[in-house]
């Protein structure tokens, strides 16, 4: 942290995006990407809640083998409605359109997204996706699992499935418009001198995130078009009594939902490389490969999903290609991985909560990752497919790297967001909090699911209940680390320590914005001409920069425009 | 974001303005490819594993209407096209001339697809409880449009066609099923392009496009021809392939 001792008290700007304009109408009929990020905030915030709401139902009914607290049926609904809302409503959205939205525009040194009326747009199919599901839960919920496997989903079930499908289909499309604006906006709306190898990786991330996005979800669409229209008028696709097979919803569902965990952990190791360099006071290690990883991870993406249908009966020759590519995969998520690794080498590194949040990212992706390769292994997952170790893999990366980065992403940028700074020490705690909730909730899912616990059951063996015990113990601490930031980030955002444009400091255009920023982002459209993260080239920053291994000795002089 | 004249805010120059839109419109067009490409892949799979029931579909399918429906959306592409190039030679009237020529174009589609979807639903066609493929070999007085010499073919085709496939009524239901998905979502994406259209009109008549500001007849024109393309993917898939023996 600089030495402040004599510094005056900062101010806030006199004009920002937040007061440039007062109503309600500004706010619903807004183009401005930094407010649309901020409905979005709301929007999110409220549906993790419900998402959360179903989750305290689960792990509550789990703390006895015969739970008392639901019934078979109202279990199934609830691990559904879990799943579902954290999935289409928490994960896919949260970081690209809050902090892609707000962000990505600052960062290349444009006044907008390329499409704004589009962006607002996208907000409100949310919402109206969001509408159909609540309507599906005021209706009882459902109970086929968010994976709405057929023929359950399409003819058997007896809950409100239509309503949940249709909202998921309708939220799908602001993905898409999200994903479009965000590519169209990197490749035609760069400020003079802003070359693609500048763009900080943040930006990077997202366009991978965004190529998923385009490519993937009108797949999920036209998949629950079908399941939609063969529940409600009887068309027979997926339909084994009609010919159908419902194989092939599991290859179209899936063709979507696995880039989907790309499109939810891309955008959080977007995060993650942006606050390591930041608090590492050093320059990302190994730029062009976490970029090109990006884009593998999206491409290579793609060509996995059969790796969730590894007990459906299929060919043995099919499911090696798979389980290869699965392993495939991995490699540049572990390329990322070591170049975070290496930054921190020779670095001057503080305990910052972002950084905290960087850290906790870091182990608990790595774990959640290896887990993965585990069930992409042909032989084990025979085992442990549809066991509780798969609900901790994915929570791993889930929790313990996508919200991570998320969270560690909110606090980094609050300053900017909102022109104050959240209070340090208490959000160290919630860290730590987080960390530790988190530990004790899915960690013995991973043993007693290699012991053999199923998931999506109401009951369980009785010699299991001591991990769901601790698990549901854990899930509590770990709401705990979830409430408090909401709370004193809503705090700071009115009455925190006022922030100034470069708190932490960090490179990169939007810290050379004031906080909050103006509507139209820059008063002069910057030229940019040094790279990312040039540390070492920035004496402004005041910063004590380490003058080892890591990093080019010779200090050059500041850029102009400081 | 404010607007000067064609310039939207967030845009330094028209030039950006028209590369940013024209982007946009062709990577929205890649989504639809996914979107289509899905509901294809079912039915492609779907025609292999039951050809049968799926070429007995293709025969209850009007060559006359399906072929006549092509060559008016052919013709409707090249209408946008001219519509295009009338914008790109600020050539106002024709701008307008040749948008109504697509649109009515595009109208006459409709009414060829009205007259077979009703064609569909008399001789119970139409997925559901009332499906039955041997309807109109059945009760030939029912299906009073079909002529002799067809009806014949027809009722020699089906009965080879059960012999193959004791199932024959489900699985056709699956191709008919494909039928009304796909032509079904392609006219609900050509009522959105009409609708485009009858936009672009109102705004060639009010003088907005000239060989300076082109670039919404430009990308409109984009959407439709794709949605022509689909169609050109159609035609062959539902209409053309294993027509007959």
């Amino acid at each position: 942290m600089r030495a402040e001792a004599t510094a005056p008290a900062l101010k806030l700007p006199e004009k920002h995006y937040l007061n440039a304009t007062y109503g309600i109408r500004s706010w619903l009929l807004t183009t401005d990407h930094k407010r649309i990020a901020l409905l979005y905030l709301a929007s999110v915030t409220f549906f993790f809640f419900i998402g959360g709401f179903f989750a305290m139902m689960i792990r509550l009914h789990l703390l006895a083998p015969n739970g008392y607290l639901l019934t078979p049926d109202q279990y199934n609904r609830m691990f559904t409605m879990h799943g579902v809302t954290m999935v289409f409503f928490f994960l896919i959205p949260s970081i690209p359109a809050i902090l892609g939205n707000f962000l990505i525009p600052i960062m290349i040194g444009a006044k907008d997204l390329a499409f704004p009326k589009i962006n607002l747009l996208s907000w409100y199919i949310y919402i109206l996706g969001g509408a159909f599901t609540l309507w599906s839960m005021v209706n009882g919920g459902l109970d086929t699992g968010w994976t709405f496997y057929t023929p359950l989903s399409t003819i058997y079930s007896n809950s409100a499935v239509a309503p949940a499908v249709v909202g998921v289909f309708i939220t799908g499309f602001s993905s898409i418009l999200t994903g479009l604006n965000f590519l169209v906006t990197v490749h035609t709306m760069r400020a003079p001198g802003m070359t693609w190898f500048r763009l900080p990786l943040f930006v990077w991330a997202h366009y991978a995130t965004s190529i998923v996005m385009i490519l993937g979800t009108p797949v999920i669409a036209i998949t629950l078009g079908l399941a939609a229209m063969e529940r409600v008028f009887g068309l027979g696709f997926f339909n084994p009594a009609m010919g159908g097979d419902p194989i092939l919803f599991q290859h179209l569902f899936w063709f979507y939902s696995h880039p989907a965990v790309y499109i939810m952990i891309l955008p959080a190791m977007g995060v993650i490389s942006e606050l390591i360099p930041t608090f590492a006071r050093k320059r990302l290690f190994g730029y062009h490969f976490v970029a090109a990883a990006s884009l593998a991870i999206a491409v290579i993406g793609f060509v996995v999903w059969t790796h969730h249908m590894f007990l459906t009966g299929q060919s043995t020759y099919a499911a090696v290609a798979f389980s290869f590519l699965t392993f495939i995969v991995a490699i540049p998520s572990a390329i990322k991985t070591f170049n975070w690794t290496a930054t921190l080498f020779g670095g001057s590194i503080s305990f910052d909560t972002p950084m905290l949040y960087a850290f906790g990212f870091l182990g608990l992706f790595m774990i959640g990752g290896l887990t993965g390769l585990f069930l992409g292994a042909l032989g084990v997952d025979i085992n442990i497919h549809d066991t509780y170790f798969v609900v901790a893999h994915f929570h791993y990366i889930m929790v313990g790297g996508a919200v991570m980065g998320y969270l560690g992403g909110l606090h980094f940028w609050w300053p900017k967001i909102t022109g104050r700074m959240y209070p340090e020490w208490l959000a160290r705690i919630a860290a730590f909090i987080l960390f530790i909730g988190f530990n004790f909730t899915f960690f013995p899912q991973f043993i007693v699911g290699i012991m053999g616990m199923p998931r999506r059951y109401h009951t369980y063996p009785p010699e299991f209940q001591i991990y769901n015990v601790m698990s549901t113990a854990g899930a509590s601490i770990l709401a705990v680390g979830y409430l408090l930031p909401m709370v004193y980030l809503t705090w700071a955002a009115f009455y925190g320590k006022v922030a100034g444009e470069n708190p932490w400091p960090a490179t990169g255009l939007e810290w050379k914005t004031q906080s909050p920023p103006l509507t139209e982002n820059f008063e002069v459209t910057p030229v940019v001409t040094w790279e990312a993260y040039d540390f070492h080239n920035r004496p402004d920053l005041g910063l004590d920069v380490p003058s080892g291994k890591g990093s080019p000795g010779v200090v050059a002089p500041a850029h102009g425009d400081d | 974001m404010h607007r000067t004249g064609s310039l939207y805010g967030q845009f330094k120059t028209l030039e950006q303005q028209k590369d940013t839109a024209t982007l946009g419109m062709w990577i929205f067009l890649v989504t639809e490819v996914m979107f289509f490409g899905g509901i294809m892949l079912a039915y492609t799979i779907n025609r292999h594993t039951y050809f049968h029931a799926f070429a007995m579909g293709s025969n209850t399918l009007s060559l006359g209407l399906g072929g006549f429906n092509t060559v008016v959306l052919l013709a409707s592409s090249f209408t946008m096209a001219m519509a295009v190039w009338s914008a790109q030679t600020s050539k106002k009237n024709l701008i307008t001339l040749f948008l109504s020529l697509t649109i009515l174009l595009g109208f006459v589609f409709f009414g060829v697809k009205y007259v077979e979807y009703a064609q569909k639903f008399h001789h119970h066609l139409v997925p559901g409880k009332n499906f039955d493929i041997f309807y109109c070999a059945n009760n030939p007085a029912k299906c009073e449009d079909i002529d002799a010499a067809d009806m014949a073919k027809e009722k020699e085709e089906l009965e080879a066609a059960a012999k193959a496939d004791p199932d024959l009524n489900a699985h056709a239901q699956l191709y008919y099923s494909a039928y009304f998905g796909m032509t079904g979502l392609h006219a609900l994406h050509m009522v959105i392009g009409a609708g485009l259209l009858f936009w672009l009109l109102k705004e060639s008549v009010a003088g907005k496009f000239n060989a300076e500001w082109n670039n919404p007849v430009d990308i409109v024109g984009l959407y439709w021809h794709f949605v022509d393309i689909v169609w050109i993917y159609l035609f062959p898939l539902l209409y053309l392939i294993d027509r007959h023996k």
